[in-house]
């Protein structure tokens, strides 16, 4: 409760004046029908005047006026209030994100966090935009009414004591049986919209397989699911509201019998117009009754995304840099030592991704990494700029823990271009600069040069101003990670990191890019991983990973004639008889 | 260096359907877009006439809710008119020298009433008179109460029904659209046809339809009371009428202009964190979340303040326009005060006459508010039917050939092709491969290989040329039967929500599971099934987003692996695998591949070489044919390929 109370402290002041201007509508409301229910009991005692008449009319219209006043108020503090509540809300949850590890993001898909930011913020928004403008209103007019009620006739006001609680029960009954049914509903309406999502995706694999006969099949099923809970759920909210309307109904019916035997027994004074005021309440109280229904069946909805949210800002980050001993110290010789290091992705899994990793690269050396699918190559460069803690053992660069680095001074010294790589939308430049935002025009070319991106990018209309669309969905796979390497290149990295990053570029631009590597960057250290030999066969260093262990280092050479599984993918690309 | 607002709001405003237009691979089609939820229908008749077709089915039932309806409305009409009698009595037995002049309703039904307290209690004096009232009343409210439950029920499943029936006919008509309609469609723009417009349809089925009709009936039922109350009074109303017609337009169209302006911003914050946080890594390893934050935070403010004016706006209506109807009670009260002094109206003439004063902004509001559901829904409606009416994919001619099974003798006859009119793709393509052979393609990215492919299971139709599969043309083949016997790996590895076995299955239904497991075997993906959780039975979600991009793969080859299909074709099917677990499956490929004719498309060169001829694609067209010896040898654009001397995409 008290963290979602932050967000709304320094907003006080509207959370406050909101539920206030409410409360004048409640006022109001309650004094109007008195003021009609004077009007004719002063006719029926014979002592209306045109005077009095207008005196109400003018009564009535004022009070209208303020009521009109505070509920233009009410929304102009209930909006500002929603609205900053849920603005800091969501910058709060977004910044949160950005402090995330690579482990919470994984937890978390990306679209689940997407929704969560959106959709969810927004529910909780819309949720106190109403609770602004009803949570007050809607027991306040009901205890106005019954106030109300009560001084005016209290002998009638008995009434009350019985159909109150019955509503209440009817009430209860709804949360009770409707709820459950409303949430339903969404999940399946949800898992249909998902269906239709992914037929769309795969309509090539459904017409290749002619699976549409199966398609509509299932789809049929899930809408006819889908209509079956929506129906069960909008019956009982179908049956309550004629039992509420009943309810209230009875009450007036049950009023007017003894309210009428009262006047004419002259019991307490009351008049007719009396009668009138009290139906008047009766509405009243019933009506806020159903306005409470309403708002609980609106904030189930919410409660849920609040949970979600819950989940984002609860979500503890495991990896940070605040018991960091050498803070200041930056990322020199590139010199990487990994000792006994072990990772399991799932703390509770058996298997270990790394297993017992002993390593040591030295400052300024070209490495390559090979191995298959899955036997822990990405991994293992990971833990160098701590995208991973490792579960066991320590990696050390310079000869110091990486957990003892800033993560900013860490991972600005080390350029990772990242197998499943990202630009984002606006120029290739602006791109390019987020390895260096300081660099000159000059520079960006020099690198994305290196990288052998200059050409194809001088080829464009707009040059290193081409506009990227989201993803870069306008430029070819290798050409993207041409990019992705200039990029990472503008970073000047003591260590750089290359994740099977040239996969879409040919040999001989890929030739062309390690040599510039080679020549450009003799002082950093270079961790090439690759599926191709010949992308890693001139390193000064070759690792061999199978399962989570390194089974051989060594040059191409030396593994060419040691080790057998090198042997054997470097005969599954070359044909075995050359 | 953070970007300003405007750059932001720029390039991610209109982004949001936009990017998703150029999907990853697959050609471009043109296709207008269709943007935006909202906006009015062009053709309303005829969308409301279509619209209509749906509800014949349930004529008998439509009657009857409309009967409840009315019956409905008119019960709480009397309801609220049954006070006026009672009240009347009362101030007669009260102040009996003060009782104004009564209406000739209210007379008449005090005569009713009176009727039936002496037909019933057998006497007309107050108490009975009011029992006998109240024995109307009580019977009018159960009424009331039991039509609005049964022309409830009634309603929803008639509105339920419909709306699944226009989902499954939506859904069924995707299905047969061709390829090229969804080339030209963002998956998000047909998802908003299932979400959006069917959503505000069915808003409009279940709300809009009876709410209008009460409403008027209400509007009217309350007019007519009120004038034969009180003439003077109704008057009185009927000028605040236009205050509410304007004041609601004007505040309306404000909350509508405000409205749009928030969408936008909106559509780009959702833009810029989608963005980000599918990026997050990239901005972890460049220590960008700074900038992120700041330029999220101004993205964020520009939307806080342009939704504050929307809420507003949209806040107002209520408090305005209900106190506006109170402001015209008040001055109905106050004539009336005046009137009754002049005899001209009774207690209980003005007791009813001020609830239906206080009621009368109601109905108003409930139109203009429904008029806007509706005019969304019809066009929603509009979108919905626009799907509908897309051409879906030819007919087969009469005659087509019912293949049975196919031998797998394909040849292609000069072959041209373009999916844009002007703009071709591939040019005088022949070729042609025996039962059994293998036939690969390769070529830079955009020559034209997956096309190649796409044409023979008629993704698409060619322009010029011929296919033909045994010796038939395909277009004279039946479109199903072509496709049953063509199996293809295709470059986007696609799964569906469901087991992995039910996945593999989808190749073949009537698979058993001892098959299942067998093709997965061939596809080399058996040992990692078994080391999911659940084996087999492990549900993928998310399109397999629990698998890795080769594990998708090999899932997908085990796929076409089950079918029987005669002709097979892997594009990329194994890019993601690495090279030492392909060449592990190469004996279940081999074993694929056996006695299908098969063609290949790769990347990797090591994975074409056995093929019997090889295709080198370039702009359209084959500049290169022959085994992998052959071109070699030829040391034309095969032989710089293969040895690295020039780019591959």
């Amino acid at each position: 409760m008290k963290r979602w109370f932050r967000y709304a402290k320094p907003y006080l002041p509207y959370f406050i004046l909101g539920p206030l201007c409410m409360l004048t509508e409640v006022a109001g409301e309650a004094i109007m029908p008195r003021l009609l229910g004077i009007l004719i009991n002063r006719a029926n005692e014979g002592l209306l005047t045109t005077g009095l008449s207008l005196g109400i009319m003018a009564a009535m219209i004022a009070i209208a006026l303020v009521m009109m006043a505070g509920g233009v108020g009410g929304a102009y503090f209930a909006s500002k209030a929603s609205v900053n509540y849920a603005a800091d809300l969501r910058a709060d949850v977004y910044s949160r994100v950005q402090t995330f590890s690579f482990e919470n993001i994984d937890k978390f898909s990306t679209g689940s966090l997407v929704t969560r930011l959106t959709n969810d913020v927004t529910q909780i928004q819309n949720l106190i935009n109403m609770m602004m403008r009803m949570a007050l209103r809607a027991p306040g007019m009901m205890i106005a009414a019954l106030i109300m009620a009560i001084i005016l006739k209290p002998g009638l006001s008995v009434v009350f004591a019985v159909s109150i609680p019955v509503m209440l029960i009817a009430v209860g009954f709804i949360i009770m049986k409707g709820f459950p049914l409303f949430s339903k509903v969404q999940t399946k309406l949800d898992r249909l919209n998902s269906t239709v999502q992914e037929n769309v995706t795969n309509v090539r694999v459904v017409k290749s397989f002619v699976r549409e006969d199966h398609e509509n099949g299932k789809f049929r099923t899930a809408n006819r699911d889908l209509r079956n809970t929506s129906m069960s759920a909008s019956k009982v909210m179908i049956f309550m509201s004629p039992v509420m309307t009943l309810i209230m109904n009875a009450t007036v019916v049950v009023v007017v019998l003894i309210g009428s035997r009262m006047v004419l027994n002259r019991d307490g004074g009351m008049l007719p117009g009396d009668l009138t005021t009290f139906i008047a309440y009766v509405t009243q109280i019933l009506m806020s009754l159903v306005m409470v229904t309403f708002m609980l069946t609106f904030s189930s909805r919410a409660l849920a995304s609040a949970r979600r949210i819950k989940e984002v800002l609860d979500e503890p980050v495991v990896l940070n840099d605040d018991e960091a001993a050498r803070k200041d110290l930056p990322v020199a010789a590139g010199e990487i030592e990994f000792k006994n290091v072990s990772f399991r992705y799932y703390k509770n899994s058996e298997d270990k991704v790394l297993d017992g990793i002993d390593l040591k690269i030295p400052g300024g050396s070209t490495v390559g990494i090979i191995g298959s699918t899955g036997c822990g190559k990405t991994t293992l460069v990971s833990m160098i700029p701590r995208l991973y803690d490792c579960d066991e053992g320590e990696v050390l660069v310079d000869g110091v823990n990486v957990r003892d680095y800033s993560l900013v001074n860490l991972r600005d010294g080390i350029g990772m271009v990242l197998q499943k790589n990202t630009l984002f939308s606006g120029t290739i430049a602006e791109n390019l600069r987020w390895g260096d935002e300081t660099a000159d025009d000059e520079t960006v070319r020099r690198m994305a040069e290196y990288a052998q991106a200059d050409k194809f990018v001088s080829s464009f209309k707009d040059g290193y101003d081409t506009m990227l669309e989201q993803g870069g969905t306008n430029v070819s796979g290798g050409q993207k990670q041409r990019l992705c390497i200039a990029r990472a290149l503008l970073k000047q990295p003591k260590i750089l990191i290359l994740d099977d990053s040239t996969s879409a570029v040919d040999t001989a631009t890929e030739a062309m890019i390690r040599r510039a590597f080679r020549e450009e960057l003799q002082g950093s250290t270079k961790i090439i991983i690759a599926q191709r030999i010949s992308s890693v066969m001139d390193s000064d260093m070759i690792i061999v990973m199978n399962d989570g262990k390194i089974t051989g280092i060594g040059t191409h050479d030396q593994l060419l004639a040691d080790n057998v599984e090198y042997r054997e993918i470097y005969e599954s690309q070359t044909g075995g008889a050359n | 260096m953070p970007r300003n607002i405007d750059q932001l709001r720029k390039q991610y405003n209109s982004s949001a359907s936009e990017q998703r237009r150029h999907g990853p691979g697959g050609p471009r089609g043109g296709g207008p877009g269709m943007r935006g939820a909202t906006g009015k229908p062009k053709d309303t008749k005829k969308t409301l006439s279509r619209l209509l077709g749906y509800v014949k089915g349930y004529t008998g039932r439509i009657i009857a809710v409309l009967l409840c309806m009315m019956l409905s409305t008119v019960t709480s009409l009397i309801g609220g008119y049954m006070l006026a009698p009672v009240i009347n009595k009362l101030s007669e037995t009260v102040a009996p020298d003060l009782a104004g002049n009564l209406s000739l309703l209210e007379r008449a039904v005090g005569d009713k009433v009176s009727v039936l307290s002496r037909l019933v209690l057998g006497d007309d004096s107050v108490l009975p008179f009011i029992s006998a009232a109240m024995m109307i009343l009580a019977a009018v409210y159960i009424v009331g109460v039991a039509t609005t439950y049964v022309q409830s029920r009634l309603m929803l499943t008639v509105t339920t029904g419909i709306v699944e029936k226009i989902r499954n006919d939506l859904f069924e008509k995707l299905q047969k659209l061709p390829v090229r309609y969804f080339d030209g469609h963002p998956t998000g723009e047909i998802m908003s046809r299932f979400t959006n417009d069917i959503d505000n349809i069915e808003t409009m089925l279940s709300n809009s339809l009876t709410s209008l009709i009460s409403g008027a009936v209400t509007l009217i039922g309350t007019l007519v009371f009120m004038i034969t109350t009180s003439w003077i009074l109704t008057l009185i109303v009927v000028a605040f009428f236009p205050v509410f017609a304007i004041g609601g337009a004007k505040i309306a169209g404000m909350s509508r202009k405000y409205y749009v302006s928030q969408q936008a911003a909106l559509g780009a914050v959702n833009g810029y964190m989608e963005e980000t946080v599918t990026g997050q890594k990239v901005i972890k390893v460049f220590n960008h979340e700074d900038e992120c934050v700041e330029e999220f935070g101004l993205l964020n403010n520009d939307m806080r303040d342009k939704q504050f004016k929307a809420q507003f706006w949209g806040g107002v209506v209520g408090p305005i326009m209900g106190n506006t109807s109170q402001i015209t009670l008040a001055v109905t009260i106050g004539v009336g005060g005046i009137l009754m002094l002049g005899g001209l109206l009774g207690a209980g003439g003005l007791t009813v006459f001020s609830n239906y004063a206080r009621q009368f902004s109601m109905p108003i509001n409930q139109i203009s508010q429904q008029m806007a559901t509706v005019f969304a829904a019809l066009a929603g409606a509009e979108r919905v039917f626009e799907v509908m009416d897309t051409d879906p994919e030819a007919k087969d001619p009469d005659g087509a050939v019912d293949f049975g099974d196919m031998k797998g003798d394909v040849r292609l006859d000069d072959v041209t092709f373009g999916y844009v009119p002007g703009k071709t793709v591939l040019k005088h393509i022949s070729l042609y491969a025996k039962p059994g052979q293998k036939i690969a393609f390769v070529g830079s990215t955009g020559a034209g290989k997956t096309t190649v492919t796409n044409l023979l299971n008629r993704f698409y139709d060619i322009d010029e040329g011929k296919i033909t599969i045994d010796g038939v043309d395909i277009r004279d083949i039946k479109r199903d039967e072509l496709r049953r016997n063509i199996a293809m790996v295709l470059q986007d590895t696609h799964l569906f929500t469901g087991t992995v076995m039910e996945n593999i299955r989808y190749g073949r239904l009537d698979a058993t599971d001892d098959e299942v497991i067998e093709a997965a075997k061939t596809a080399s993906a058996h040992s990692f099934i078994m080391r999911l959780s659940d084996g087999y039975n492990t549900m993928l979600e998310g399109d397999g987003a629990n698998l890795s991009q080769g594990q998708r793969q090999l899932l997908n080859i085990a796929r076409a692996a089950i079918s029987k299909a005669p002709i097979l074709v892997l594009d990329e099917a194994t890019s993601s695998v690495d090279t030492r677990t392909e060449r592990h499956i190469e004996h279940g490929m081999d074993r694929l591949m056996k006695n299908r004719t098969t063609f290949v498309i790769a990347h990797r060169l090591s994975t074409v070489r056995n093929s019997n001829a090889i295709m080198v694609l370039e702009a359209g067209e084959i500049i290169e044919r022959g085994s992998h010896e052959e071109l070699l040898a030829m040391k034309g654009r095969y032989y710089e390929l293969y040895t690295g001397k020039k780019e591959l995409d």
